[in-house]
């Protein structure tokens, strides 16, 4: 690593503060500290959010489900309120990386960084999650953007996600087998707006899938779905997977993720 | 150089470090608690992994500075009174070692496993330790020394 200043503020504001041109925050480090260690990132300076409590923790209030950026995906996985609310959200924490990965992981810095192959877009995008920054409120739609790419600016940092509660929903992914990652995972949500199908691990960032939203409005059965095509172009294709494999596992996931909605 | 103060082992500590020092860093080089491997160095193997505040972490994916004030375990702190800790005593006992190299941060996510999951399963064994990798057992035996200690550890 090339050497870099270090912070560790008490509260939102300082943190946003603290923050100069070259600097980034640090969550969990379980993206950044692998990325600078091997050189790919350099930074003035780390803002480490670590010590800033209101950032953390699970609230439950009426139809809205709220987790505070730096929760953990081990907290997550184990709360009672989140396995009340949406157990498919715990169940995809619980499916993240491994235990030490879990151990130290945050949600807002899962989102922040928004790599293609996350778990947690899928669920904000499908949910129709709000995230919250000490600026704004950015629905999950606008805020992934592209490849590693989201709505926030420099000094934004993301405080909470508020997820409103579906009728039922589901998660389904292919992991990678060495890393654990999405090579393709759908998350499924019956809500009151209507069904929502988000894809992640595919494409360059997540996405919609809104022939299969159309075919579970009218009929939610793991059937409605598993014959509907994903056109592969524009998927991603890597050692890993090719476009047409990824395209043929967005219709087998989203089928499992109709069936563990139940 | 920032001045870092931890718990390790029982022990208070406190030293001057660089910002960009890794716990295991500072653990091997500054402390020198050896037992901590580094086998990847790229957050995959689990070879650095101790307990940070009773949680496993992989120590090369973390800051010294982060564990400012924590209480950190290493596998050097889990015999007590020159007896070997269950999980050390079931690894011997049931050949869940060959070169030894993965040893260390196997047994400490196994003791973090066996904490939140009292009684395991072989599955759950085999999910909880997916962040640990071992070139020599094939896991098989690691896995038996688990289940045998989490009886032992009266699960
Ligand atoms: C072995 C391994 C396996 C993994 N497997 C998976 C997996 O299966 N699925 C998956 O989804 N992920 C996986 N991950 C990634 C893991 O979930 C990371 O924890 C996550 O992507 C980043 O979160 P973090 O808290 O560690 O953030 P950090 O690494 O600390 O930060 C990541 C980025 O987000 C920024 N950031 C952090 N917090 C904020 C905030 N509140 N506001 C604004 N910006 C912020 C940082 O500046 C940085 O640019 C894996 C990681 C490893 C090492
Ligand atoms: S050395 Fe830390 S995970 Fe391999
Ligand atoms: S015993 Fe050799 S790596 Fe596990």
């Amino acid at each position: 690593m090339y050497s870099f200043d270090y912070e560790r503020p008490s509260g939102v504001n300082e943190a946003a503060s603290a923050l100069g041109e070259d600097d980034k925050f640090l969550a969990g480090g379980q993206t950044l500290l692998p990325t600078l260690k091997l050189r790919l990132s350099q930074v003035d300076k780390l803002v480490d959010l670590g010590a800033i409590g209101e950032l953390k923790g699970i609230a439950k209030s009426g139809s809205e489900l709220t987790i505070g950026a730096m929760t953990t995906h081990v907290t997550v996985a184990n709360s009672g309120d989140v396995k009340s609310a949406i157990p498919a959200l715990g169940s995809l924490a619980a499916h993240i990386g491994d235990a030490q990965v879990r151990n130290r992981g945050t949600i807002g810095g899962s989102i922040a960084n928004n790599d293609p192959a996350a778990d947690y877009p899928a669920a904000l995008v499908a949910l129709g999650a709000t995230v919250h920054t000490n600026k704004r409120s950015i629905s999950a739609e606008d805020f992934f953007v592209d490849l590693f790419e989201t709505a926030l600016e420099d000094d934004e940092l993301v405080t909470k996600v508020s997820f409103p509660i579906p009728e039922k929903a589901g998660y389904a992914k292919f992991p990678n087998p060495a890393s654990r990652f999405a090579l393709v995972g759908v998350f499924v949500a019956k809500t009151a707006s209507g069904v929502r199908v988000a894809v992640t691990g595919a494409g360059p960032s997540v996405f919609r899938q809104s022939d299969m939203e159309a075919a579970l409005g009218s009929n939610f059965a793991a059937d409605a779905v598993s014959g509907i095509k994903t056109d592969a172009s524009g998927l991603n294709s890597d050692i890993h997977a090719s476009a047409d494999y990824r395209s043929h596992l967005i219709s087998v996931m989203a089928a499992r993720a109709v069936t563990a909605a139940g | 150089m920032t001045t870092v103060s931890m718990t390790v082992n029982g022990k208070k500590v406190s030293a001057d470090v660089a910002p960009n020092t890794l716990l295991v860093q500072f653990i091997r080089e500054n402390l020198r608690l050896t037992g901590t491997h580094v086998g990847c160095d790229t957050s995959q193997c689990g070879a650095c992994t101790v307990h940070v505040n009773g949680d496993s972490v992989k120590s090369c994916t973390m800051l010294a500075l982060q564990a400012e004030g924590a209480e950190v375990k290493t596998i050097e702190g889990l015999a007590a009174n020159g007896e070997l800790h269950p999980m050390q005593a079931a690894f011997k006992e049931n050949h869940g070692l060959q070169c030894g190299f993965c040893t260390p941060g196997m047994i400490m996510s196994a003791v973090d496993l066996v904490k939140r999951n009292p009684n395991p399963s072989e599955e759950t064994i085999r999910t909880e330790l997916e962040g640990n990798i071992c070139r020599c057992t094939g896991y098989h035996n690691i896995v038996k020394s688990v289940k045998s200690a989490a009886e032992n550890m009266g699960g």
